[in-house]
């Protein structure tokens, strides 16, 4: 099942052919570990109902979120000029992403630079596959489980998207949770605003430990988040309380490739 | 006629100070850069009945929504009974709008008699939770001094003025025949048993003092405002009218940097097709400073916060003992704001001073702490935006003066070289498909 080769986009301009919609990988979905997991599972679910897809491989680069959100502005328009040329230039459409905040630029800051493109986040593409009735989602394996969902800001309060993921986790049959503080009034896990890429400034305590806490409160089996940055800080929060073996964190793209067996 | 005299002179007085403050301020906010935001007006009058006339962010705190609503109702609707008694000072008569309304006049002042309790009351509350059950957000660390004490100046006076209106009807409720008035009324009725025995010369004092004690009172009251966070009364309104429209996670993109970066970029850009600089225009800036700096919208922000605390309450740094508070970026702003104004209004336009916003007023350490997660501008009953103030003084940190922390200095450094946060070689980014094709 997941023998099968991702096209990129130059692989498929030189067919002379065009996917429906542009896989937009993230930096964190292509180099870390943990995120690549999460990029592969999409790329199976993806592949598995047919849709036809292709990513940029080594012409895609960094949005430059993390450089607009650290005040360089200069670094992230250089980056946008860049990526737009690349997207304008394969004729890009349409593009997915599990990175709340490729997405959220892509989005919100690329049209006034000239890139014009429907971007969804993972989530909600996978919502709309499943009501089109291409996706199928077996609860089996989550059946009954406890799940919470922790909101990412940028696809969240950012974007206002707070009920694709929940639809999705309905679908596997399992119990889901909220934490005290979700949707609009979700908690942060803390590397937003490029502080993924700093020490946090002194405090009394970290952010995702705060988070992770209120998501153990709920004793859930699984803690599934929507972004990249967000699985790396709930994994570690989840770890500072030693409850890894009792509590997972997952992607929604990890769950849902998991629940179909892909 | 004396009286006459004297009120339109404290009328005269009070209107032509608070006149001068209005146009200080005005002057102060648009010290700031122009930012056009007349787009979309039906969306902003929607918005601006939703959230600032129909207080729909305020309610998502139940408690301190609804004694808010009870505040502000009360302000909204006594403000008619003080049209009256404007005419009445001005034209020496006595409730004027008695004969008109006639059988109607006891109802309409009972009901604001209601509303004036009901305003007493969650002056009363308001002052229990600032003081006696010390709710967190009023008594964080930027509330200490003048904020704390203009918070309580407010809820004070409020109650004296709603007593004074009370007291003067309940005297006036209680004068003996044959002296006709369209008194008692609903709630001040159940008071004037207080006066029983008391001579009609008395009360009329007593009438008389709290007449001109709650009007002038008013009047002082509205020259209060423009020193005090209290201003939100009349801001609040058109600082929601020109809110963020875009999703939250829009940030501006700079027009300055969008230039240099097409004329670096774009091949076809030619560098001498840009206008000859003028030389007498300020060199371009990137990101703020100071006040100067910021967008008018910014000041007018500043000018509109309230100091509720609920974006600091909200903010996922300040939950986590980080020195960063939302509400305290705003007052910085507004502070420094009066500060260069004062400076203007002594020695002209062109005042500078040793002090700047970045550095003097908000630290390093304070902007670096922010998530920008939007949590403070979600939480702001009146959709201010501290998150773009943050930004816009990162943007200097970095920009201008190059002194971000060195984490994210190599951060730009890899993502300007390896087009990633981290040091990876750009080839290797599809390796997870090479990955997924072998396993």
């Amino acid at each position: 099942m997941s023998d099968f080769k991702v096209a990129t986009m130059a692989e498929m301009a030189a067919e002379g052919k065009s996917p429906d919609v542009l896989f937009w990988v993230g930096c964190a979905g292509s180099f870390d570990d943990r995120a690549k997991r999460v990029t592969k599972s999409l790329a199976k679910i993806l592949h598995s109902i047919g849709l036809s897809f292709a990513i940029l491989g080594s012409e895609e680069s960094c949005t430059g979120d993390p450089a607009k959100r650290a005040g360089n502005e200069f670094l992230f328009q250089m980056m946008a000029f860049q990526n737009i040329q690349v997207l304008n230039g394969y004729g890009v459409k349409r593009i997915v992403t599990a990175c709340p905040h490729c997405f959220n630029t892509l989005r919100n800051e690329y049209p006034e630079l000239g890139g014009h493109f429907e971007v969804v986040h993972h989530s909600q593409l996978l919502q709309q596959l499943l009501n089109e009735g291409k996706l199928r989602i077996e609860g089996g394996s989550f059946k009954g489980k406890r799940i919470t969902f922790h909101d990412p800001c940028y696809l969240g309060r950012a974007n206002e998207e707070y009920e694709a993921p929940r639809a999705l986790i309905q679908k596997l049959d399992a119990e889901m949770l909220e934490m005290k503080r979700s949707r609009a009034k979700g908690l942060c896990c803390g590397a937003g605003g490029a502080q993924m890429f700093k020490e946090a400034e002194p405090g009394d305590r970290e952010v995702n430990h705060a988070r992770a806490e209120e998501a153990l409160e709920l004793k859930p089996d699984v803690i599934a988040v929507g972004c990249p940055f967000c699985n790396t800080m709930m994994t570690d929060g989840v770890k500072h309380y030693e409850k890894e073996t009792q509590t997972s964190v997952l992607d929604l793209a990890e769950l849902i490739a998991q629940a179909n067996d892909l | 006629m004396i009286e006459q005299i004297a009120f339109a002179l404290a009328l005269g007085l009070a209107t032509f100070l608070f006149v001068k403050s209005i146009k200080r301020i005005r002057r102060n906010i648009f010290l700031g850069r122009p930012l056009p935001l007349n787009d979309r007006k039906s969306e902003r009058w929607k918005l601006m009945a939703m959230v600032a006339m129909g207080q729909s962010k305020m309610v998502k705190r139940p408690v301190a929504g609804f004694f808010h609503f009870l505040i502000y109702a009360g302000f909204v609707l006594i403000n008619i009974e003080v049209l009256e008694i404007v005419l009445d000072g001005l034209l020496g008569t006595h409730r004027l709008f008695s004969a008109p309304l006639g059988g109607f006049y006891p109802i309409v002042i009972g009901f604001f008699e209601v509303l004036a309790v009901a305003v007493l009351l969650a002056c009363v509350v308001f002052l229990y939770r600032r003081h006696i059950s010390k709710v967190r957000r009023l008594n964080l660390r930027e509330m200490k001094g003048w904020p704390q004490k203009d918070a309580t100046n407010i809820l004070v006076i409020e109650i004296v003025l709603m007593l004074a209106l009370l007291v003067m009807n309940a005297a006036e409720g209680a004068f003996p025949e044959p002296y006709q008035t369209p008194a008692p009324f609903l709630v001040s009725g159940l008071l004037s048993p207080i006066f029983a025995g008391w001579s009609y010369e008395s009360l009329h004092i007593l009438e008389r003092i709290c007449w001109w004690g709650h009007i002038l009172g008013i009047l002082a009251f509205l020259n209060y405002l423009p020193f005090s966070k209290h201003f939100h009364i009349i801001l609040a309104f058109p600082t929601v009218w020109y809110s963020k429209l875009k999703p939250k996670g829009a940030f501006d993109n700079l027009e300055a940097v969008k230039k240099e970066v097409e004329l670096m970029m774009d091949p076809n850009a030619d560098p001498y097709a840009a206008p000859a600089p003028d030389a007498s225009a300020e060199p371009v800036k990137f990101g703020a400073k100071d006040v100067r700096d910021l967008s008018w919208k910014q000041l007018l922000d500043a000018y509109s916060c309230t100091e509720c605390g609920r974006c600091t309450s909200e903010c996922p740094a300040n939950q986590t003992g980080k020195l960063l508070s939302p509400r305290k970026i705003m007052m910085d702003t507004r502070d420094r704001l009066e500060e260069v104004g004062k400076g203007i209004d002594a020695q002209g336009p062109d005042f500078k001073d040793e002090k700047q916003l970045l550095g003097d007023y908000i630290s390093e350490e304070e902007l670096w702490a922010c998530t920008t997660c939007n949590a403070c501008t979600e939480a702001c009953p009146v959709n201010l935006d501290p998150l773009s103030i943050i930004i816009d003084l990162r943007r200097d940190l970095v920009m201008e003066q190059s002194k971000a922390p060195a984490s994210l200095n190599a951060m730009f450094t890899n993502v300007e070289n390896n087009g990633a946060p981290w040091q990876f070689s750009p080839q290797d980014r599809g390796k997870w498909a090479e990955e997924l094709s072998q396993s």
